[in-house]
């Protein structure tokens, strides 16, 4: 299982993959944390779904993990895609035969090639913390934001636990885009349906009919990385989107390991 | 052990359709053995099964003494290409081969062993989606022989080289063979396989139609006499003469063409000379393993 995961950590820092994905999550963890704090006087909506974060609250505790847990959701999507194209692909590559007469256990090769997007699941949460962070406090003269309270050991705590719940989602969002990946077979159509599924009709089904929110994947994926919302509670959105991944992996596993693999 | 491969009555069915039907054979250790049919004949789903990337709906089968129901035992000691290469195109050459010696936990040194014998080590930093088809296939065949296999499955090997990429593909199989490793190699290039294969499995819509020695093949095949008289108004004499001792005879291109088998040949030397015929050549012209399958496949 080891060496499968350390194989595939071998695809996953080739440099267009790599740097593009990097590229892609520290522009948009600048782009939605520069939005919060340059419009924090505005008086208009500068955070999630135009709520208004006012420069009194990014001056507390939780001003410091703002910028980082409002990028989870497309983090999460970037995770569904990578991890969809990177199963798929073996298919369409023709390279899971490779890999299966180099490793028979499927088992051992779906372990290791989760572990290894753990892995880049990490990478990417750190990188989405560092960026929004920094940006934070690069920008939070100019919006008036005092930053005392960053640097007590509650603001240092919630930082641990939104690194958590940050990753958790952008696990789940993977996790997701895996099951599609095992489930198509093809990367396209893996992703273009997850994404679909999860930043169009989730988003228009939450907004039209707001009680699906409780029971859509993607809005408890992500609700997970903000600490649970009024509608929704974190104990939930962990619980449901733990039923939905464990059973969704359950099957494409059971599949895997006995689909013939005929390409 | 005395087998590299054993199956008995291998079968694989897909829906109605049956891609493999009772196939039985044997592939001897540490040779070289043709697999040859018509495209969809059956190979490569036999490859598959062999390699337990496919289950056979029936029947039995060992590589090197294991069971094709456990893979796992015998996956490490086996090195395979099949269908062609496929790797990850925005790798290099050295990265996918690195890939899969992670993967089979095989030192990652041997890679640029490896990259040398295929004649790709000054390629080898270069992306796969740059390789031609000629490259991408020496990739394979140094992914197949990263295991240091005692077995190795190549299915058309020699897909997209030129001449000298094949006769190198035909000496790699021989120098392998002369250390020890059983071969099983699937090819069209019949006139190759001759060459290397010490034994052969033919087969045609799913079924074996022939599996044992190469030599043993060929033998079984009538030759044909190629008879030519000093002067060519004798050609008829001797078409008359062959029909009248019961063979098939016909004259092109200024020769007679009998068919019998090669000791013959001094009979009917006796025979026209007899008649007052002189030849200036009779030679025995075995059919070629490619007339063979043209002639047992009917294609």
């Amino acid at each position: 299982m080891f060496n499968v995961m350390r194989a595939e950590l071998r695809k996953l820092r080739r440099p267009t993959l790599l740097v593009s994905t990097i590229l892609v999550v520290a522009a948009l963890t600048a782009l939605f944390t520069s939005i919060v704090y340059l419009r924090a006087n505005s008086g208009e909506g500068n955070g999630q779904r135009g709520e208004i974060i006012s420069p009194a609250i990014l001056s507390q505790a939780a001003g410091l993990v703002y910028g980082f847990k409002i990028v989870s959701f497309f983090l999460g999507i970037t995770a569904l895609c990578v991890f969809a194209s990177q199963t798929a692909q073996e298919y369409t590559l023709g390279t899971l035969r490779n890999l299966l007469v180099r490793q028979p256990s499927r088992m051992k090769i779906l372990s290791g090639k989760y572990l290894s997007m753990i892995i880049f699941a990490i990478a990417l949460v750190t990188i989405d913390a560092i960026v929004a962070i920094s940006v934070s406090y690069g920008l939070a003269p100019h919006a008036k934001v005092t930053t005392t309270a960053w640097f007590t050991s509650a603001a240092l705590s919630l930082l641990g636990r939104t690194f958590v719940n940050v990753l958790i989602t952008t696990i789940a969002f993977g996790t997701f885009g895996m099951i599609l990946g095992l489930l198509f077979r093809s990367p396209i159509s893996a992703i273009s349906s997850g994404v679909i599924w999860s930043l169009i009709l989730e988003t228009i089904l939450a907004g039209v009919v707001s009680s699906t929110q409780k029971w859509l994947p993607g809005q408890n994926f992500d609700n997970i990385a903000q600490g649970g919302s009024l509608t929704v509670s974190y104990q939930w959105s962990l619980a449901i989107s733990a039923v939905y991944l464990v059973a969704g992996f359950a099957i494409v596993a059971l599949l895997f390991k006995r689909r013939d693999v005929a390409n | 052990m005395t087998s590299a491969i054993s199956v008995t009555d291998l079968t694989k069915v897909y829906g109605e359709r049956s891609a493999l039907s009772h196939a039985t054979f044997e592939v001897p250790l540490g040779t070289v053995c043709g697999f040859v049919g018509p495209n969809g004949s059956g190979k490569t789903t036999t490859i598959r099964m062999l390699l337990g990337l496919i289950t056979p709906t029936g029947g039995t089968g060992t590589v090197l003494g294991e069971s094709i129901t456990h893979p796992e035992r015998y996956l490490p000691s086996v090195g395979a290409m099949i269908e062609g290469p496929a790797f990850y195109p925005g790798l290099s050459g050295a990265e996918n081969l690195k890939v899969l010696a992670t993967l089979g936990g095989f030192p990652s040194a041997r890679v640029a062993t490896l990259l040398e014998k295929v004649g790709l080590s000054d390629r080898g930093g270069s992306k796969y989606k740059t390789y031609s088809l000629g490259m991408k296939q020496r990739l394979g065949i140094a992914a197949a022989l990263l295991p240091n296999p005692k077995l190795l499955v190549l299915d058309e090997p020699t897909n997209g080289l030129d001449p000298s990429g094949i006769q190198e593909v035909r000496n790699l199989i021989r120098d392998l063979a002369s250390e020890g490793t059983s071969v099983f190699v699937s090819s069209h290039l019949l006139s190759e396989l001759e060459m290397i294969a010490e034994s052969l499995v033919m087969l045609r819509e799913g079924k074996v139609l022939f599996a044992g020695r190469t030599k043993d093949l060929l033998a079984a095949q009538v030759a044909t006499l190629v008879v030519q008289p000093e002067f060519s108004v004798d050609l008829k004499k001797l078409v008359d003469i062959a029909i009248r001792h019961g063979r098939e005879a016909s004259v092109d291109e200024g020769a007679v063409h009998i068919v019998a088998d090669a000791d013959w040949s001094a009979t009917f030397n006796r025979l026209a000379f007899n008649a007052g015929v002189t030849l200036s050549a009779l030679t025995v012209t075995q059919p070629t393993l490619e007339e063979t399958f043209f002639e047992m496949t009917g294609e």
